[in-house]
């Protein structure tokens, strides 16, 4: 007790100072991380504000001159602004809908298993997808989903329909992209529901049972509110995330025929800025999106402090 | 009584339903995975007229030949193995010396530091700004951009600094500060020995990473000579480019088309085996990893 005293109590800067001078290599092993941060962090967060000047090549992002919201002003009147925003947020909650209750299901069925061989078995198959690589999943899907060659058009015709064009035609984009991801990724998702469960209180159960409640009430009244708090936080995070339609899958799936339903705001300022070098004006429009993001996140995260009690800060 | 038994027999049947279900699910994730292998060894003339459904038919190595035979996948595998064992070196160190401090309740200004780091998680300067100031720091093309923009995930320091907060008593380093010890000393010799299992987790999620990722090589790197695996692959897999797998004059167009569907097959199956042969034995330490980042909350 004395000794904790000594270490870590303490009031006004004196002793602060002195608890500095005697840690100071816990300091030290900071400035890694403060100089990582800091540079690949905080400085291109200070670097946005090139989406409010004109880049010039030869005065660099701070040395260019100041234009006002003209970048705005040139996307939100732009003629696809509507269509990224309506992928955007179309593909965000497709997502949502279909891919955030699928590995609480998956969860909450897998821990209802018995047999703990089958359970490991299930286990370990359905996490296997997620350590493949986007662009391998990617690589699948266009190679299944073939109109020529493509197992999956194979059986199409062979149950006596016609070729599905499946990678150029913009309706079936989404879907593609939501299924292939629950397919890469349910197994995975469910590890955090899975350990949630583990954590409920079995004497609840044990109780249950001598009530009579069959498997499915203790589903819902011990299993579901046990992991309820889970289930908040990972909604607020995914709410939070909704402008941010992962990048790398999309852009590999994407060509220019199913371009009307595939185009996001993150590979639209891939292709404005990295390729195209309008600096100024795609810096804008990522500067727009992670405003949008991030005030759906206090707002999600401010709601459900208020009605459920849990939140991320 | 009665009641009872009508219970337990619906039980019975929600066994068998689940069980069912489940054994379902996992078919369907794993035939892809087993339609893949099979076809890269199958006959590619046969993978092509759907012949394959289970089982390899045909059994045909010219797919691989041409594979490891092929200069930009092995130089793209190199380039992948040594950004792999660089990358995650790196990450796994700078890691450590960050969630220890930080993992430390008497610091001082420890929350400030936390702060200032979990907010880049929700807060981004996004791909422009971050790719100008990569490329005036002169590191496009250069080895260690493939390293340094993702040097530590702070997602991955809060799991270790869980790990050290909830594993490792605080007594313990308490009384080796009291013995005079420094806290790199602490680190060393009382914290790393009782942190393997989170140091494993820690290895496996930043290898896979560097692994799997395409995206800032593909922004950052022009030179293909340094390209990586998954950018090859991209090629190969996705914008269907692989004359230099096709260079040699002995074979016909027609054929050539036919083994391009092969060569698709083995090189997904040469790419991901390392992963997923590694993954079975690993899987508890990846579950682990998960959990202890779900304690966070």
């Amino acid at each position: 007790m004395g000794s904790s005293n000594k270490l870590d109590r303490g009031i006004g800067k004196n002793s602060t100072m002195r608890y500095a001078i005697r840690n100071y290599d816990l300091y030290i092993m900071l400035i890694p991380a403060i100089l990582y941060f800091l540079i690949f962090h905080y400085l291109p967060m200070y670097g946005v504000q090139l989406a409010f000047k004109d880049f010039v090549a030869t005065k660099g992002i701070w040395g260019s001159p100041w234009v006002g919201f003209k970048h705005f002003e040139r996307f939100f009147n732009g003629y696809n602004f509507g269509r990224l925003m309506a992928n955007t947020l179309g593909i965000s909650l497709y997502s949502l809908a279909v891919g955030f209750p699928i590995p609480i299901i998956l969860a909450i069925m897998m821990n209802e298993l018995r047999n703990g061989v089958i359970k490991n078995t299930v286990q370990t198959i359905t996490y296997a997808p997620h350590f493949l690589s986007t662009v391998v999943v990617a690589g699948m899907i266009i190679s299944f989903l073939s109109p020529s060659n493509g197992i999956v058009n194979k059986l199409i015709v062979a149950l006596g329909g016609q070729p599905i064009y499946f990678m150029i035609e913009p309706a079936w984009f989404k879907t593609i992209y939501v299924l292939s991801d629950v397919w890469q990724h349910m197994g995975w998702n469910s590890i955090i529901y899975m350990a949630a469960l583990a954590g409920i209180d079995p004497e609840l159960h044990e109780a249950a049972i001598v009530d009579g409640a069959s498997r499915m009430k203790r589903i819902w009244h011990i299993d579901l509110p046990g992991i309820m708090p889970t289930v908040v936080i990972l909604l607020i995070l995914n709410v939070g995330s909704i402008m941010n339609v992962g990048f790398e899958k999309v852009f590999l799936l994407q060509n220019n025929l199913n371009m009307p339903a595939s185009d996001v705001i993150s590979t639209y300022v891939y292709r404005m800025g990295i390729l195209g070098a309008q600096y100024s004006f795609s810096t804008a429009v990522g500067l727009f999106n992670s405003v949008i993001n991030f005030i759906l996140l206090i707002i999600v995260n401010t709601i459900s402090r208020r009605v459920n009690d849990v939140s991320l800060w | 009584m009665n009641n009872r038994l009508i219970e337990s027999r619906s039980d019975k049947a929600f066994d068998i339903v689940n069980g069912f279900l489940l054994v379902l699910i996992t078919v369907i994730v794993l035939y892809p995975l087993i339609y893949v292998v099979s076809a890269s060894f199958s006959d590619p003339m046969k993978v092509l007229n759907g012949e394959i459904i289970l089982l390899p038919k045909g059994i045909n190595l010219d797919a691989y030949k041409k594979v490891f035979a092929d200069n930009e996948i092995i130089s793209g595998y190199w380039n992948t193995i040594l950004y792999t064992l660089v990358g995650t070196a790196v990450n796994v160190i700078l890691s450590i010396i960050t969630a220890y401090p930080l993992s430390r309740k008497d610091l001082r200004g420890g929350n400030i530091f936390m702060g200032l780091f979990t907010f880049t998680m929700f807060f981004s300067g996004g791909l422009v700004p971050t790719y100008l100031i990569i490329r005036d720091l002169g590191l496009i093309d250069n080895f260690w951009v493939m390293v340094l923009p993702g040097a530590i995930s702070i997602y991955n320091v809060i799991i270790m600094r869980t790990y050290f907060q909830s594993s490792i008593p605080f007594e313990l380093q308490e009384s080796a500060m009291l013995d005079g010890c420094s806290n790199w000393r602490i680190l060393w010799s009382i914290i790393l020995p009782l942190s393997m299992p989170i140091i494993a987790v820690m290895v496996l999620f930043y290898g896979v990473g560097h692994w799997n990722s395409y995206f800032d090589a593909l922004i950052y790197l022009r030179d293909q000579a340094k390209y990586p695996l998954q950018l090859v692959l991209r090629k190969i897999l996705v914008q269907n480019q692989m004359q230099q797998l096709m260079n040699s004059a002995s074979e016909s167009i027609a054929q050539q088309q036919v083994l391009a569907e092969g060569i698709k097959y083995a090189t997904i199956v040469v790419a991901s085996v390392p992963v997923l042969i590694i993954y079975p034995f690993l899987q508890r330490y990846f579950v682990k990893g998960v959990m202890i980042g779900a304690i966070k909350g």
